[in-house]
């Protein structure tokens, strides 16, 4: 690897983990099952790795095969994880809604 | 570089700030839903990004993958049940780790030839921490389903034997850092890390899950933080780092919440051998309620509140709990909600499971808040839950969970709880606050019993 590559690779690693700190120890208790439904679906980005193996010049059949693969996984974790989360967020409302008698 | 690739890498960026605005966003309840659209968008951007800008050429498995990943995924986001929520996570967290392992194993088939040292050692890290992660997540996922017992699984020689396979590990990805083109090696470390995944999990108890779930999301977060670097791919970085944290984050709080090091969690074997020596601390008699008594007890309280544990989300109880509330506030008495960290088995679990059954989020209140409540409560409803509100935690230095911070339920005027039967808890431990005088125990499903409960209270 080039070393400058290299070098800024590390910088946004070190950054990402510097501001991930900053930014979810501000996320209250009360919300940490959707925090970690949203950044499981977040970290399946893996998924455009996935797309370029699946699919990019220069790979092989078999590389095709398990690329196919690896973009089912990470997509049901996107949709799945996104979906669910919007789903749990839906729930969460500050104070009695007069739609409440509805869903009995 | 060409057009299209110009327009990939800014796709890159954009998604990388909308990930990091939209978990800014999580701050709030209020908040949080609009920050998960922009991460969607995100998400959408860096996808068709990547679809322009990386030369593909074979769609075919591009849409398939994509077409099943996207059914499969909706139909789970539509169908589970929001006390599965657990296993579904733990699902997830092994579907993200897989995808990771895949394109690492595509990457050494392809490519292993240009990858430099550096980006070897990442590849190991990534094909590691995917493939273990992809096995222990599945195991914690059967777990908490139910398919495979929750007790601790576990046999003499075991972290020996841990150890063993970790060394076995450690030593194909030295020799497969320094002779890259030694596939046997390659695909022994994918298999021995997988086996290692199930190693790991098999020997945790199910109420240690919650630092289990946080480790593994961290692990799946940083195998995609390593195929980044691999690839040279720096919102794979960013969005992998922020995953990796979180699940850090949260598996520190999670140790702290039990008062337990992570050593301790995965080495610990919680709940196996412990029945013995510690239930001498308790004795007396537990003193059984009737549900009417319990009913006008709370029909006549000032203040009431509940503490929920993993058997109100067994018991699916959250709606008849929420309603035994409203009627309760109807009648004027104030109602909290006692949440400890690892009630449930993952961070917040019951938070979402009580906001499910359409609780206000501010009349749930965390352990630090809700502590100096107790002593002016007339009435604590403790439903499902035991260790956490285990008074041997704070009184007793023998016990093996003490120094682990509890909902202080004992200091109320009086307790019911709420329980299926006269057993112990998951960790197999006598709790004291049961034989207390102020404690009365209602035993039976905590679903009917609330119900029964909500029913009495109206003819008071």
């Amino acid at each position: 690897m080039n070393p400058a590559v290299l070098i800024a690779s590390v910088y946004v690693f070190a950054l990402a983990a510097f501001l991930g700190y900053q930014v979810i120890s501000r996320v209250p208790p009360l919300l940490h099952t959707p925090l970690m439904s949203a950044t499981n679906a977040i970290s399946g980005i893996s998924l455009i790795g996935s797309l370029v193996l699946a699919g990019a010049k220069g790979y092989p059949l078999p590389a095709h095969i398990l690329g196919c693969v690896a973009v089912t996984t990470a997509t049901i974790n996107v949709v799945g994880g996104f979906g669910i989360t919007d789903r749990m967020l839906k729930m969460f409302r500050s104070r009695t809604a007069p739609a409440k008698k509805e869903e009995k | 570089m060409s057009l299209t690739s110009y327009f990939m890498e800014a796709t890159y960026l954009i998604a990388s700030i909308l990930f990091i605005l939209s978990l800014k966003m999580m701050s709030h309840p209020d908040t949080a839903r609009r920050g998960m659209f922009l991460a969607e968008g995100g998400m959408l951007a860096a996808i068709i990004g990547t679809l322009i800008g990386a030369h593909i050429v074979t769609w075919t498995w591009i849409l398939a993958g994509l077409t099943i990943g996207s059914i499969v995924g909706a139909w789970m986001a539509v169908t589970v049940p929001m006390t599965a929520m657990p296993q579904r996570t733990a699902l997830s967290h092994a579907f993200g780790a897989l995808a990771a392992a895949l394109v690492g194993i595509g990457e050494f088939m392809v490519n292993i030839g240009d990858l430099g040292p550096v980006k070897r050692g990442a590849l190991g890290f990534e094909i590691i921490l995917g493939a273990l992660t992809t096995t222990g997540s599945l195991i914690a996922a059967g777990k908490l389903q139910g398919i495979i017992q929750g007790k601790p699984i576990q046999f003499r020689g075991q972290n020996i034997l841990n150890l063993a396979v970790l060394a076995a590990l450690a030593g194909c990805f030295f020799y497969f850092w320094f002779h890259p083109e030694a596939s046997a090696v390659f695909y022994s470390m994918l298999g021995i890390a997988f086996l290692f995944g199930v190693m790991l999990v098999i020997p945790i108890g199910s109420a240690d899950m919650p630092v289990v779930m946080s480790l593994l999301n961290s692990y799946a977060g940083l195998a995609a933080a390593a195929t980044g670097f691999v690839l040279g791919n720096n919102v794979l970085i960013i969005a992998g780092t922020l995953d990796g944290f979180s699940g850090f984050i949260l598996s520190v709080l999670m140790c702290k919440a039990m008062n337990r090091s992570i050593t301790n969690v995965l080495f610990g074997g919680f709940g196996a051998a412990v029945a013995g020596p510690t239930a001498a601390t308790a004795g007396g008699v537990m003193r059984e309620i009737s549900i009417d008594d319990a009913a006008m007890q709370l029909a006549f309280a000032n203040r009431v509140i509940f503490v929920p544990g993993y058997g109100l989300a067994t018991a699916q109880a959250q709606h008849a709990v929420r309603e035994l509330a409203e009627l309760l506030e109807d009648r004027g008495v104030t109602v909290k909600y006692a949440i400890h960290p690892v009630a449930g088995r993952m961070p917040g679990h019951m938070n979402v499971l009580l906001a499910e059954a359409n609780v206000p989020y501010s009349a749930l209140y965390e352990m630090e808040q809700v502590n100096p409540d107790f002593p002016s409560t007339d009435v604590a409803v403790v439903i499902g839950a035991n260790d956490v509100v285990n008074p041997d935690a704070r009184d007793n230095p023998k016990s093996i969970i003490a120094g682990m911070p509890i909902l202080e339920v004992d200091r109320a005027k009086s307790v019911i709880v709420l329980k299926r039967g006269q057993g112990r808890g998951f960790s197999g431990l006598e709790n004291p606050l049961f034989f207390k005088p102020c404690t009365s125990m209602l035993y039976g499903d905590a679903k009917t019993s609330l119900s029964h409960l909500a029913q009495a209270v109206q003819r008071v």
